[in-house]
């Protein structure tokens, strides 16, 4: 039996463990309908063309998990930002874990998507923002069929949230492999600001497939701070969807820093909704082996005056491949964009590959889009320089990657963020230096 | 003069219709509508070709049948009607002409209206021609120059009939007869075309010319060109193109294969300007196009096309750069207005060390048309120290256009050098402000602006053809061009 078939005949099953009269309920079956009829994407899609899911598709994923797994805090420290006081969402299978956890509904609600589906004083939100971002792609509609656990954020108008928001998905991974569809839903009202930190860790050798959907809702001159941490296992793959929906004057920033896994796909998606809007894209990736990474972007300016601000740097080597797909479009009515779009790539290795498709669709006159794209090698000169004062080559590469990947790192707010960032690239580069010179 | 704005050029864009849509009356002999593999037999017997040219036309046909016109380009048109086009037609007066005086006095009335007089062309120019009218070559000039060098110009029936090995040789070695749906086709059908080929160490004293015509109802138009370069030499190659207006679509599927052999360099300009439609978007010409080239060791090939006419364009000159230190260049500027669509750009593949290629593009867009620029750079695993440079720059004019950009970059080797930027903007008040407040009235400045957005192709173009192509860009924004 095909994953496809097996997740098809799951859902009957999936459906009746959790509370049928909801209007959850219509949402998944309509979505399953959707996965139904257009199953996993292959390369013949456009949006697919260089990423092919087969090889993670072939392992037999359990998709409910059977037995709950704890872990201790000591055990799993490391994977935290934990030197400074944040709010805690952590899942360990796809279950909540109420231990390392720690939430809040105290001015704001941050706490579960279960709670949040089955209690009727979330209904309103539930019923006004769930799903209503997300695109019916196969994969989206895949994850809300079976969406029922993940993070629920709610911050209400004028509220400046003092603290950062940790999600964290585990997977233990007892059994052989093992698929999760994490779902979270981040509603942020009128001049409300947060910081979101979300990672997915597997601690396991066995194959975990996670495929990930989280809405977003800025209103009305509300802040989104949004970092990924994605420096998984080799056995690891992930697939996340990201959906945002900003009203006017939000501003949303998505960090996205990929540094492992086997097969990772974002699928970042930005819709502006409304005047003066600022999004903000950028990503590092730095990876080896056989890994594959694609970001598939899309900055949708519907309303005038709004600015989209795009940057994504890659480091490629051994049998590495990377992909990135950035498309930008301009409505007719969306006079005065302002779109940038920058991607840059450094390929270490000759095995290495990337491909890059830098998109632009424009229908309005008066806007100002640009974007550059670069493939290219370190400069031999400033390697020379900094050999002829006695840094060493492998240190000195890693100097220059680093400075490469920089003006990403720069725009994180979140200092201690910063630091252990560098501290993994400074890891993924095979060097011992703090890169704070 | 009162000031004249932006919203007059736009209104003059809408107005302005295409001055060279006529047509001549000259009795031809058609074929009947449709196609089938007794029509290919046809074909191929009417241009008594030897049997081996036959059954390639009839291999490439079973592979049309099999294929699916392609949908991936960003263009919306009515699909043609297959066998409900005439697949060959030749103007009746067949005889070869010896001297100039001996073609149809109405043909020649016909080229003095595009204002491309045989004689002025003969004294002034120094192009030899190879007038290409409804499918068959009529006029062929400055043979006997030509043949003294021993290079080979001439229509590629004759070059069937003449020079077969060659043609054997090469042809489909680049565009291969199942590469795509409408080369398939153009392999099965092709009516006429051009052949060249330079010997070796030759550089070739003149441009080379063909215009190419579509003059009868109904007929499509299916080119085939072949150009080699053998070892060392150098050719420059010039296509122009204009058409009649007329209500019903046209369908123009060409096929251009080049070939520079060894340190040979082959320079391939085009200006386009078929019939583009009329204001509401009615009638126009299909233009769906391949065009490759294949670089050997130290060779370049370089594409420069100015394209301004045409309902539809589906066209990505191609270098295929497969030897060592070769070199790939294409420069285009591309032009639509009211209801045009153009899916265009080029694709470079590096397979050998040291490949070098440039990509400068520009398009305009006006009315309410869309312009698309796609192209792939290609970087394989073993082509060491590959550079690419590509710059696509779009010009918006008013907001009922569309501007879009799809460059696809593949790269597979550590050393390649790429680099990619795009750019979409309008002209600038402050730029139309700047001239304004030197004297310059607000035309001129529209002029200057435009001409230097797409100066860097006008320049690559020899320059007989540049003066051609500054009168399209001013049929195309009439008024926006000095």
């Amino acid at each position: 039996m095909d994953l496809k078939e097996k997740l098809v005949s799951s859902f009957l099953a999936f459906e009746n463990s959790v509370d049928v009269d909801t209007y959850a309920h219509d949402v998944r079956s309509n979505a399953i309908k959707i996965f139904e009829e257009k199953g996993f994407p292959s390369k013949k899609e456009e949006a697919w063309k260089y990423t092919s899911l087969n090889s993670i598709l072939k392992e037999d994923y359990s998709v409910f998990p059977k037995q709950e797994n704890a872990l201790e805090y000591p055990q799993v420290k490391k994977y935290f930002i934990h030197d400074i006081d944040t709010y805690k969402i952590i899942f360990i299978d796809g279950k909540y874990s109420s231990h390392l956890s720690q939430t809040t509904h105290d001015g704001i609600d941050v706490c579960l998507m279960s709670a949040a589906l089955s209690k009727p004083k979330y209904q309103l939100i539930i019923e006004n923002y769930f799903n209503k971002a997300a695109e019916k792609d196969s994969l989206s509609a895949l994850n809300t069929a079976f969406s029922q656990e993940g993070a629920y954020i709610h911050i209400p108008k004028n509220k400046v949230v003092e603290k950062p928001i940790q999600i964290i998905h585990f997977s233990t991974g007892n059994e052989s492999a093992t698929m999760l569809q994490p779902r979270n839903l981040i509603v942020v009202d009128e001049n409300s600001h947060v910081q979101i930190i979300e990672r997915h860790q597997s601690l396991t050798d066995n194959p975990v497939l996670t495929n990930s959907v989280t809405e977003i809702f800025a209103n009305k001159r509300a802040i989104v701070d949004y970092y990924k941490i994605q420096n998984d296992k080799e056995t690891a793959s992930l697939i996340d969807n990201t959906f945002i929906k900003q009203k006017r004057e939000s501003l949303v920033s998505v960090h996205t820093f990929a540094f492992g896994g086997k097969l990772t796909r974002n699928n970042l998606n930005f819709y502006q909704n409304g005047e003066r809007i600022d999004s903000t894209l950028k990503g590092i990736t730095i990876i080896g082996n056989k890994q594959h990474v694609d970001h598939n972007t899309l900055v949708h300016h519907i309303e005038p005056n709004c600015e989209s601000h795009q940057d994504y740097k890659g480091i490629f080597g051994d049998r590495s491949t990377g992909v990135f797909n950035g498309k930008v479009v301009v409505e007719k009515e969306a006079q005065k964009t302002n779109a940038f779009q920058a991607n840059n790539n450094i390929l270490v290795s000759d095995k290495a590959a990337i491909n890059t498709k830098p998109q632009l669709e424009i229908f309005a006159d008066d806007v100002k889009c640009s974007h550059g794209c670069t493939i290219g090698q370190l400069d031999e000169s400033a390697m020379f320089y900094m050999r002829s004062r006695g840094i060493p080559e492998k240190e000195a590469r890693a100097l220059l990657m680093f400075a490469f990947s920089n003006n990403v790192l720069e725009s994180v707010k979140i200092p201690e963020l910063k630091q252990r960032i560098t501290k993994i690239i400074a890891n993924k580069l095979g060097v011992n230096i703090g890169f704070d010179l | 003069m009162s000031k004249y704005t932006e919203d007059d050029l736009r209104e003059e864009l809408k107005t302005k219709e295409y001055e060279y849509g006529f047509y001549t009356d000259i009795e031809s002999d058609t074929f009947p509508n449709g196609l089938n593999e007794d029509i290919v037999r046809a074909i191929s017997q009417k241009k008594e070709e030897p049997e081996w040219m036959t059954e390639w036309r009839l291999e490439a046909f079973r592979v049309w049948q099999a294929m699916e016109e392609p949908e991936w380009a960003n263009v919306n048109y009515e699909k043609p009607d297959f066998q409900g086009i005439s697949y060959y037609s030749a103007p009746n007066s067949k005889p070869k002409y010896d001297s100039i005086d001996e073609v149809d006095p109405e043909l020649l009335a016909t080229f003095d209206k595009l204002g491309i007089s045989l004689d002025e062309q003969k004294k002034l120019a120094g192009v030899a021609m190879d007038v290409v009218v409804d499918s068959v070559s009529v006029a062929t000039t400055f043979k006997k120059t030509l043949a003294e060098q021993g290079i080979i110009f001439m229509s590629i029936s004759e070059a069937i009939k003449e020079h077969p090995e060659l043609v054997k040789k090469y042809i489909g070695t680049v565009v291969p007869q199942k590469d795509n749906f409408y080369a398939a086709l153009n392999s099965a059908v092709f009516s006429d075309g051009s052949f060249c080929y330079i010997p070796k160490g030759v550089r070739c004293p003149m441009e080379l010319s063909t215009y190419f015509r579509i003059n009868q109802a109904g007929t499509g138009q299916f080119e085939r060109t072949l150009v080699i370069a053998d070892e060392g030499s150098y050719v420059s190659y010039l296509e122009g193109c204009t058409a009649p207006s007329r209500d019903e679509n046209q369908l123009h599927a060409a096929v251009v294969e080049l070939i520079a052999l060894d340190d040979a360099e082959i320079k391939y300009s085009t200006v386009q300007n078929w019939f583009p439609g009329n204001a509401e978007g009615k009638g126009g010409v299909y233009n769906f196009v391949t065009k490759r080239g294949l670089c050997e060791n130290n060779a370049k090939i370089s594409w420069t096309q100015v394209e301004t006419g045409s309902a539809v364009t589906w066209k990505y000159p191609s270098c295929v750069l497969k030897g060592d230190n070769s070199v790939g260049e294409f420069y285009s500027i591309a032009v639509t207005n009211n209801y045009q669509q153009a899916d265009t750009g080029t694709k470079m593949i590096h397979l050998g060390n040291n490949t070098k290629s440039t990509i400068i593009s520009k398009g305009i867009s006006a009315g309410k048309s869309q312009n698309s620029y796609r192209g792939l750079v290609q970087v394989n695993s073993r082509a060491e120290n590959a550079r690419n440079f590509s710059q696509c720059d779009s010009l918006l004019m008013g907001n009922e256009c569309g501007a879009h950009t799809f460059p696809y970059i593949e790269a597979k080797n550590k050393s390649a050098k790429i680099e990619h930027e795009a750019t979409t903007s309008k002209i600038g008040e402050d730029q139309i402000f700047y001239c304004n407040q030197r004297g310059i009235d607000t035309e001129k400045a529209i002029a200057l602006i435009v001409n230097g957005f797409s100066k860097e192709v006008l320049n690559k173009l020899p320059m007989e053809f540049a003066v051609e192509a500054q009168k399209l860009l001013e049929i195309s924004l009439e008024g926006s061009v000095g």
